[in-house]
This record gives C-alpha cells, sequence and structure tokens, in this order.
C-alpha cells in the first residue's frame, strides 16, 4: 500500500485565483507619476537684504502680466497665450542683438567656450483673480521657450538635445541659456471684495 | 521503414501549471509594489491644469503634497469668502490657523526625512485648475516665509 502515489495538486485553478489579483491591480493601479513644473521659490527676506534694490535695465526685462480675466499682456502688448512662446523666446535669445532687447555677456562656460549669455530676465505679475490653470500655462509656456532654445544650443554645440545630454553638458547648456522668472508681488484689481 | 513512427497509444504529456502561477505572481507582487495607494484621503476637488513640459520627480518620498481646491464636503473648513479649501496631510485647514497649520506641516515633513534630503525635499502644489491664484499666492508666501523654497506646480501632460 506503500507505493501508492500522492494525487497530482491541479493547480491551474490557482494561477486563475492570480491572474483575477493581477487583472484586480493592474485596472485598479495608476501609476500617478508625480509630475509638474519645478519651481525655486525666492529665499525669504531678511532684515539687511531689504533695501537692496537691483537695478535692471529696461530693455533686459519682460514684463508678463496676467489680470483676473486672464488676459497676458507683454510689455505693455496684448496677445494670447500662443504667442508666449515666440515672444520669450526672442526676448531670451535675441539673435539679431536687437537694442531693445536684452543685452549678452560673454561668459567662458566648461565645454562650450565662450558663450554670449542673456541677461534677459521675466518679470511675471498675476493678478489675485487669475485663474491658477492660466498661470500654469503662462509658467509652460515660459519653459517651453527655454527649452527649445536649450535644444537648439545643445544640438549645435553637442549635436544632442537638452534631455539626452550627460549631467555636465546639461549644466553647461542651463548656464548658457539661464530661465530668470522673477515674480513680483500680486496685484488686486478683481472686485471680489475680499483681501 | 518508415521513419516517424505513429503510435497512437502515447498521450500528450500533461502540462505543468505549477510554474505559471509563480510567474503570475510575480507580476503580481511587481504591481502590489509599484502601486501606491494615496495615503491622504481627497478632501478637495482637484483636477490638474495640463501642460507639455512637465517634469518627473525624482523621488516620491521626497515629495511633501499641498491641495487646494474647492471642498468636496460641506462640512470642510475653508479660507474666506468660502470657497477654497486648503488641505494638509488628511485634513483642511481653519483660515486663522493658516500660518501655524503650514509652518508645523513643513517642520513635521522636513522631520521625517533625513538631514542630507531635507533640502531635496519638494512641496508639491496640487491646485485644482480653476482656483484663483489669490490661494496659492497666500499658500507660497507662507512656504517662502518657511523657507520650503522647492515647489512644484502638479501638472498632466499634455498630448498633442
Amino acid at each position: 500500500m506503500s507505493k501508492r502515489k500522492t494525487p497530482g495538486l491541479n493547480t491551474g485553478a490557482m494561477s486563475d485565483i492570480s491572474f483575477l489579483l493581477l487583472t484586480f491591480f493592474l485596472l485598479t493601479s495608476s501609476i500617478n507619476t508625480e509630475q509638474g513644473i519645478p519651481r525655486k521659490l525666492p529665499p525669504p527676506k531678511t532684515d539687511d537684504s531689504k533695501d537692496v534694490k537691483v537695478d535692471i535695465n529696461r530693455r533686459n526685462v519682460l514684463n508678463v502680466l496676467v489680470n483676473f480675466r486672464d488676459e497676458i499682456s507683454v510689455n505693455g502688448d496684448v496677445i494670447l497665450v500662443g504667442d508666449l512662446k515666440a515672444k520669450a523666446k526672442e526676448f531670451f535669445a535675441n539673435p539679431t542683438n536687437d537694442p531693445s532687447l536684452p543685452e549678452k555677456v560673454n561668459k567662458p562656460i566648461d565645454g562650450i567656450g565662450d558663450f554670449a549669455v542673456s541677461k534677459g530676465v521675466v518679470s511675471l505679475t498675476n493678478d489675485q483673480g487669475t485663474s491658477y490653470n492660466m498661470y500654469v500655462q503662462v509658467q509652460n509656456e515660459l519653459q517651453r521657450a527655454v527649452n527649445e532654445l536649450r535644444d537648439e544650443t545643445a544640438l549645435q554645440y553637442f549635436g544632442k538635445k537638452y534631455d539626452a545630454l550627460d549631467s555636465a553638458a546639461q549644466r553647461a547648456v542651463t548656464q548658457a541659456i539661464p530661465m530668470n522668472i522673477s515674480e513680483a508681488p500680486p496685484m488686486d484689481y478683481s472686485n471680489n471684495g475680499s483681501n | 521503414m518508415s521513419r516517424f513512427r505513429k503510435d497512437s497509444k502515447k498521450e500528450t504529456p500533461e502540462l505543468n501549471m505549477g510554474s505559471m502561477s509563480d510567474i503570475i505572481f510575480m507580476f503580481l507582487f511587481f504591481f502590489m509594489v509599484i502601486t501606491t495607494m494615496r495615503e491622504a484621503s481627497l478632501k478637495v476637488k482637484f483636477q490638474p491644469p495640463s501642460a507639455t513640459e512637465v517634469q518627473k520627480l525624482e523621488k516620491k518620498s521626497l515629495v511633501a503634497n499641498i491641495y487646494i481646491g474647492a471642498p468636496i464636503a460641506k462640512n470642510e473648513n475653508t479660507l474666506p469668502p468660502g470657497e477654497v479649501s486648503v488641505q494638509l496631510n488628511d485634513q483642511t485647514i481653519k483660515a486663522e490657523d493658516l500660518k501655524a497649520d503650514v509652518r508645523d506641516f513643513i517642520g513635521t515633513e522636513k522631520e521625517s526625512r533625513d538631514a542630507q534630503d531635507r533640502d531635496r525635499l519638494t512641496f508639491s502644489l496640487k491646485v485644482d485648475k480653476d482656483v484663483q491664484m489669490r490661494y496659492v499666492n497666500t499658500i507660497k508666501q507662507e512656504l517662502r516665509a518657511n523657507n520650503a523654497l522647492k515647489i512644484n506646480y502638479a501638472a498632466g501632460k499634455k498630448v498633442n
């Protein structure tokens, strides 16, 4: 009697169950990667830095205003979001050395050599009543302008797009095309009564 | 002389299903590990704006979330004039406690990280796209005052 074999377990059903669990997790899981537009806030005001006012030449500033009706004006001209990228790109690049666009300073940069770095600063002012969506769109367009310029510079000096570069080259390109956004304190022209 | 003999008596061997379930289990564990259960239940409506230039954040453990949006339940705390709530951890905060609560939140989030990671801690602003900037500006001011300077405007990827 000891020779009797134990009957083989049918494990097909087990794989069925684990398939069920697998599909459950497949459907319910959202691989929600944290993504967004990263920004750095300026360091908090200290008493000794209170009265320091940096004199910036008018030509070096691109005034971007977003009002409570989500309308955008750039240096006084009302434009649409779609045109902001082109404006910002022209402002940062200044390909023709136009005297009304920001000046450039030659700086030695590792891996690139001498590069005319723009001194342009985007001054972004929003209204308290601006919608967050429009604010993100504006930030996005500015980022897009800088990213395209960085891609162009990267292609020119390293033959690859910015994302494909190693970190040292990326740092060099970032130095060549800095992104300077300064956020002015928000205005409040919307007549909501609060604030 | 037939080289291929057909012996009809031979049965097809039974397939061993055991290893298949092993593989399925491996998949299962993989998915269980990579899925993140949301640690705090959302108390506010949050629909992120979409943008083209979004970047992925490096490390999930180095992200602290601040939700701003219209409250889902009626009895949540709101900021004046009463349409928007700010959620830290798992509760909405009162308008009069805003400063203290945000400071405590930043403090505890920084405390719970290693010393070398504290500067890399990112505060992700998960703001509903319909919210007015005044609330975001208030929170940004508090973040700045408390030296939490690395922020992120959460946005979905726009597909062109």
